[in-house]
């Protein structure tokens, strides 16, 4: 497997909180890797690592490395603009901004000046399309995102990061605000986008990560437990602390 | 038990009854205070047409004949509100947007309280403070014959304009959800890119309210005005001429007056024109708000 994602000896620490432990995972490329463990385990926290996201919050410091793409994301010299074009997010909550259905199409190819005005038909047509909400909302383009129910929300979420041709698409949580059609329908979708991007998830739903997931990792108070291909984590757990709360002991 | 029970009712009724009165007593004083004032101020137009009124250029309320045009001060109160709102808004608005939005924590806290303080000063004193520092060093920077102008009394103003802005400001920022900034962050969008394409718009009819706000301060504002903005009921060929306005108008002649004269009733009359002035702003302050409601 060629990894696109490498997190060498990571640390995080929130103050003095040691929330990620020395950290080793590689992502796969074009493969949907899962993380499950209970909250607070530091899963989310790992998943904002890759486009730094966690740099938000203040008190943040971090040691080891986290390789994307062959460079270390926490270089000083790394240009955040480059590694979020490259990494895109979804978030738990759908966070279409609120302006029109286009405009959130359209709001990358904006900012990054990355295509004539003449091509943004095209751009919104193929992004929505890839998102399954082209023939639903083709007349609707002007309303408000926020007019549209949870899952067009989350699907123009994905839809939005599509313009900046990212390689890896990361989800936190993305089915958590859905209810359970909506979430099929997203893992579907989430099936069909694996072809052309590296997915790494985030999810409390044990069977959704059985169910969408080529890899699966186990995390627990910010160790990295196990790592392995979905169907052996799900069948012959090496772990007894992921055997434990997979089935239900806990967590 | 049945008594008790009773005791209640009687209670809770009362109060009730109570938080009514003091709900309704707010809107009863605005009527009578607008009932008060239509009835001195619309005497004068028995005696004066409206139009000689509104768009008379003399004001000499006590020469005879009087002549009683507030076309000057009209125009009086239209360049200093202008050039204060000119001057408020953009610094107002960016310095919330700082305060908000890059402002490091503990400066946050600085600038906050520093804020307050500057809405806390009474306005006579900022007048006090312009009238000895700023009117002179109007004069001297622009070689005027006086300091006292229709500009200092727009920078003035736009000082005290500005905290009332800066807050509302602030707050309607505030109040956009964190996950809009997180979702442009994510998209690569830069700090800047985040707050101009996506915070302000989503504030934006905050923002609004923040304005209008200020603006009806300043219209409002009496003292600082007629101690710094020389009190010549003429019309202005430019900013830096003196100017007078509404409000230093009706402060600073309602002493003199013969209850009952068409002086006294014209003065009455500015205040309508003064509470119809500041009700449209208000009440486009409150569209802009509600359209975000919907």
């Amino acid at each position: 497997m060629s990894a696109i994602i490498q997190t060498r000896n990571f640390n995080l620490f929130y103050g003095t909180f040691h929330a990620l432990k020395d950290v080793n995972i590689d992502i796969p490329k074009n493969m949907i890797t899962s993380m499950i463990g209970p909250s607070g385990c530091g899963k989310s926290t790992l998943l904002r690592a890759y486009n730094r996201m966690n740099d938000l919050l203040e008190d943040v410091s971090v040691n080891g490395e986290v390789i994307v793409d062959g460079k270390n994301v926490n270089d000083p010299g790394m240009d955040l603009v480059e590694l979020r074009k490259k990494v895109g997010m979804v978030f738990q909550r759908p966070n279409p901004f609120p302006l029109s259905v286009a405009e959130n199409v359209l709001f990358s190819v904006k900012i990054h000046r990355s295509a004539a005005p003449k091509e943004y038909g095209d751009i919104i047509e193929k992004s929505l399309k890839a998102v399954d909400l082209w023939d639903g909302l083709k007349d609707k383009l002007n309303t408000s995102a926020l007019n549209l129910s949870l899952e067009q929300q989350q699907r123009l979420c994905i839809a939005r990061l599509l313009p900046v041709k990212p390689d890896i698409l990361l989800m936190d949580e993305p089915c958590s605000a859905l209810d359970p059609i909506a979430t099929g329908h997203i893992e579907e979708l989430m099936h069909h986008l694996k072809a052309n991007y590296t997915i790494v998830i985030v999810t409390h739903n044990m069977q959704q990560a059985a169910r969408v997931s080529d890899y699966t990792a186990y995390l627990y108070l910010g160790n990295l437990i196990e790592y392995d291909l979905t169907k052996k984590i799900f069948t012959v757990p090496k772990d007894r602390r992921t055997e434990d709360y997979l089935s239900g002991k806990f967590g | 038990m049945q008594k008790s029970f009773s005791q209640k009712r009687l209670q809770e009724w009362i109060i009730e009854r109570c938080i009514y009165m003091s709900g309704i007593a707010s809107i009863i004083f605005v009527c009578l205070i607008f009932l008060f004032l239509a009835k001195e101020g619309f005497s004068l137009f028995k005696n004066i047409s409206i139009f000689d009124f509104l768009l008379g250029q003399k004001w000499y309320p006590i020469s005879t004949p009087p002549f009683f045009g507030i076309l000057s001060l009209i125009v009086g109160s239209l360049y200093v509100t202008l050039g204060a709102t000119v001057i408020a808004v953009p610094i107002g608005i960016a310095s919330a947007v700082y305060i908000s939005e890059v402002a490091p924590p503990r400066v946050r806290e600085i600038l906050k309280s520093g804020i307050e303080v500057l809405a806390a000063i009474p306005s006579v004193v900022l007048g006090f403070i312009g009238m000895m520092t700023l009117v002179p060093w109007v004069k001297n920077t622009f070689h005027l014959s006086t300091g006292l102008t229709a500009f200092s009394g727009a920078l003035m103003l736009g000082f005290m304009a500005m905290p009332t802005i800066v807050s509302i400001a602030e707050d309607a920022l505030n109040a956009v959800p964190k996950r809009y900034k997180e979702a442009a962050l994510a998209l690569g969008a830069t700090r800047w890119q985040s707050i101009w394409r996506v915070i302000l718009p989503a504030a934006s009819s905050g923002i609004v309210a923040a304005v209008m706000l200020g603006i009806g301060r300043v219209i409002g504002e009496t003292m600082a005005v007629m101690m710094i903005t020389g009190n010549a009921a003429r019309i202005p060929d430019n900013i830096f001429q003196p100017v007078r306005t509404l409000t230093a108008t009706v402060a600073a002649e309602m002493g003199e007056t013969v209850r009952g004269s068409d002086h006294y009733y014209s003065l009455f009359a500015i205040g309508i024109v003064l509470f119809i002035i500041t009700f449209c702003i208000n009440l486009i302050a409150d569209f802009a708000v509600h359209r975000k409601a919907k």
